[in-house]
């Protein structure tokens, strides 16, 4: 991708490698995590997990006055032969296990909600259908957590569809035992208006394979915290992500890989489309590898596409070492626009305007598609950013 | 058979002060297997002749027209010029993030011959027209000249007019930036072009280095925004020994 000279106005792609003794990812927020929400002041905008986000537009999840209505979302559960699903009170010991609420709003969640959906996959079970999870906005606002446990060798996809119309705060917690094998893909394709702010957090086991994928589509505003940290050694994090920001939408992202233990791998790589005028996507990868995690190997990537005028992006990628004994670390951002030039080029080819932009958009999502594994989501994926394309020339 | 002519073009772009008149009143016929050269000192308005042939939006044509077998140009978008058969080699291609060589050629051919090109045939065609242009196989995966060498991007130019067959080829300024191997290579491709016989071309250069690889049927001054002067093969050599000055003469030369 063009770097450097195709970086569009307004946009930045900041980054850093910290070599510290004290983590910067932890000081930089402006309170330690908590399950309470009563521990993080209301934030002000100022703060550096707030600064790109627009408060106003978070309908009171920040400041204690958005209030669960009856018609938050309806939860829907639908897993294979084998799998556990039930519905559970606040004081189960499950919950809570995978991390702990870093921001107000994942506090908020965490004690506003009164009960959570726990899904467990036996250990050395191994599914050859999706379960499929349906988070269906109901137009009011919810307060929601879920936990998903693989026991240890349970081989498990996990498909979760956010849609409709809600003010949603929720918490998810990916529990990997010994060995086991979990891919989530996390699907925001909900209704204009829909507001969301989640955070996921990933325990991965020894020697279990834990890949993520977050789409986002749909929203006003989309505010998502997937986290990783591991149990153990000999484990796996792949965390791929897709978004594609339209006019006037706020998608965020903020990632944070913990290589709290030794001998463990993760990969990150998020890419986002935007077009329209104030769309804005943020993207903030975190990587710590802490003293004592030796052979870590790890690397993030975040690629934007400008389509048009009046988008913006803010990438920050983090990559914050305490050890050097690792077997690899690295990160990447760049933003690129498709701009008149290009789009000059391909039309004097021959292609028709509305081809030659789908051409790039296609082109720039196809191998991050691939990776996914799974064709069925993989094809609606192609069709969903062809939808996309097509209202955005329509 | 086919012909472009161009008369009496004018054509302006916009500058701080206003619009600027650039080309002053072009007249040029080009027929099918026939090369023109044309030349100039920079400035002179060559690439913007080309430019505004394949439509850049950056550039606005105030007077005069331009036909292709009698069809109007002017009237044509970019896409449309391209499928007409006009072709643009560019000095400065673009970078296209995220789109792999094999991907544009075939999608660029698709919508020229109006109909996907056979997978088997369309393989072997792109190979063979690559191997003579001494490009690695490696190269269709890459994406559109990003990270291209200015010979690599060149090459590139040449692959497409090799497969995009045009009845006019418009070359802007392809020898500029290259080494003499590489400049050898280009103009084996083009020649290859222009002996199907079924190609008019028109050859912008500032060097009269090219047409030692390039034999051109008529050679074309430009100077100021139009054709000052237009000869021979033998044209090209008096500019070699005596440049422009004689006709840049008063500072007409921007």
């Amino acid at each position: 991708m063009a770097e450097a000279q195709n970086i569009p106005a307004g946009s930045t792609t900041a980054g850093a490698i910290a070599v510290a003794a004290e983590s910067t990812v932890a000081t930089r927020m402006s309170a330690p995590p908590s399950f309470d929400v009563a521990d993080f002041p209301v934030p002000h905008g100022r703060e550096e997990e707030w600064r790109f986000t627009p408060l106003e537009r978070l309908a009171g999840l920040h400041d204690g006055s958005a209030v669960a209505s009856g018609d938050g979302v309806k939860i829907a559960v639908e897993a294979p032969e084998g799998v556990t699903v039930e519905t559970v009170g606040r004081d189960d010991a499950r919950i809570g296990r995978a991390g702990t609420p870093v921001d107000r709003v994942a506090a908020q969640a965490y004690t506003s909600f009164e009960q959570a959906s726990v899904v467990t996959v036996p250990k050395e079970t191994v599914l050859t259908e999706p379960i499929r999870i349906a988070v269906h906005g109901e137009g009011g606002v919810a307060f929601a957590h879920q936990v998903i446990e693989l026991g240890a060798f349970a081989e498990a996809v996990v498909v979760i569809d956010h849609t409709g119309d809600a003010v949603l705060a929720d918490n998810v917690d990916y529990l990997l035992g010994d060995g086991a094998k979990l891919t989530v893909v996390s699907v925001q394709d909900w209704d204009d208006k829909a507001v969301h702010v989640a955070q996921h957090n990933a325990l991965v086991g020894r020697d279990a394979s834990f890949k993520s994928v977050v789409v986002t589509f749909g929203g006003d505003l989309v505010r998502l915290h997937p986290r990783v940290s591991y149990a153990a050694t000999g484990g796996e994090a792949e965390l791929f992500g897709l978004y594609f920001t339209d006019r006037g939408q706020h998608q965020e992202h903020r990632l944070l890989v913990d290589h709290n233990n030794p001998h463990n791998k993760s990969n990150a790589v998020y890419k986002g489309a935007l077009q329209g005028e104030n769309a804005h996507a943020v993207w903030i990868g975190d990587v710590l590898i802490r003293v004592n995690a030796e052979g870590t190997d790890t690397y993030e990537m975040n690629r934007n596409l400008v389509l048009t005028d009046g988008a913006r992006v803010d990438s920050v990628p983090n990559l914050e070492i305490e050890t050097g004994e690792i077997v690899g670390a690295g990160h990447a951002s760049a933003t690129g626009r498709f701009d008149d030039e290009q789009l000059f080029y391909l039309m004097a080819r021959g292609i028709p305007e509305q081809e030659a932009r789908r051409l790039v958009v296609r082109g720039f999502f196809a191998e991050l598609v691939q990776q996914i594994g799974l064709p069925d989501v993989e094809e609606r994926l192609l069709s969903k950013i062809e939808e996309e394309l097509e209202a955005s020339v329509a | 058979m086919a012909t472009l002519e161009i008369r009496d073009l004018h054509v302006s772009v916009e500058a701080e002060n206003g619009a600027r008149e650039i080309l002053k009143g072009v007249d040029l016929t080009v027929k099918q297997g026939e090369t023109h050269a044309i030349m100039g000192p920079n400035g002179s308005g060559k690439s913007t002749l080309a430019y505004s042939l394949a439509g850049h939006p950056k550039y606005t044509i105030t007077s005069g027209t331009v036909t292709l077998d009698g069809e109007d140009v002017l009237e044509m978008s970019v896409d449309e010029r391209a499928r007409a058969g006009l072709f643009l080699a560019m000095q400065y291609p673009v970078e296209v993030p995220g789109v792999s060589v094999s991907n544009f050629l075939r999608t660029s051919a698709t919508a020229i011959r109006g109909e996907a090109p056979k997978l088997r045939t369309w393989v072997k065609e792109v190979r063979e027209t690559m191997e003579r242009l001494h490009m690695d196989p490696a190269f269709a995966e890459r994406n559109v000249n990003e990270g291209f060498s200015g010979g690599e991007k060149k090459r590139h130019e040449i692959l497409q007019l090799e497969l995009a067959k045009p009845k006019v080829a418009i070359l802007d300024e392809t020898d500029s930036g290259l080494d003499v191997d590489a400049l050898r290579i280009v103009s084996e491709g083009v020649n290859r072009v222009r002996e199907t016989g079924e190609v008019g071309t028109l050859l912008i250069t500032h060097y009269t280095r090219i047409l030692r690889y390039i034999k051109p049927d008529y050679v074309h001054v430009f100077v100021s925004g139009r054709i000052a002067e237009s000869g021979g093969p033998e044209l090209a050599d008096k500019l070699e020994a005596e440049g422009y000055e004689s006709y840049v003469k008063g500072g007409v030369s921007a």
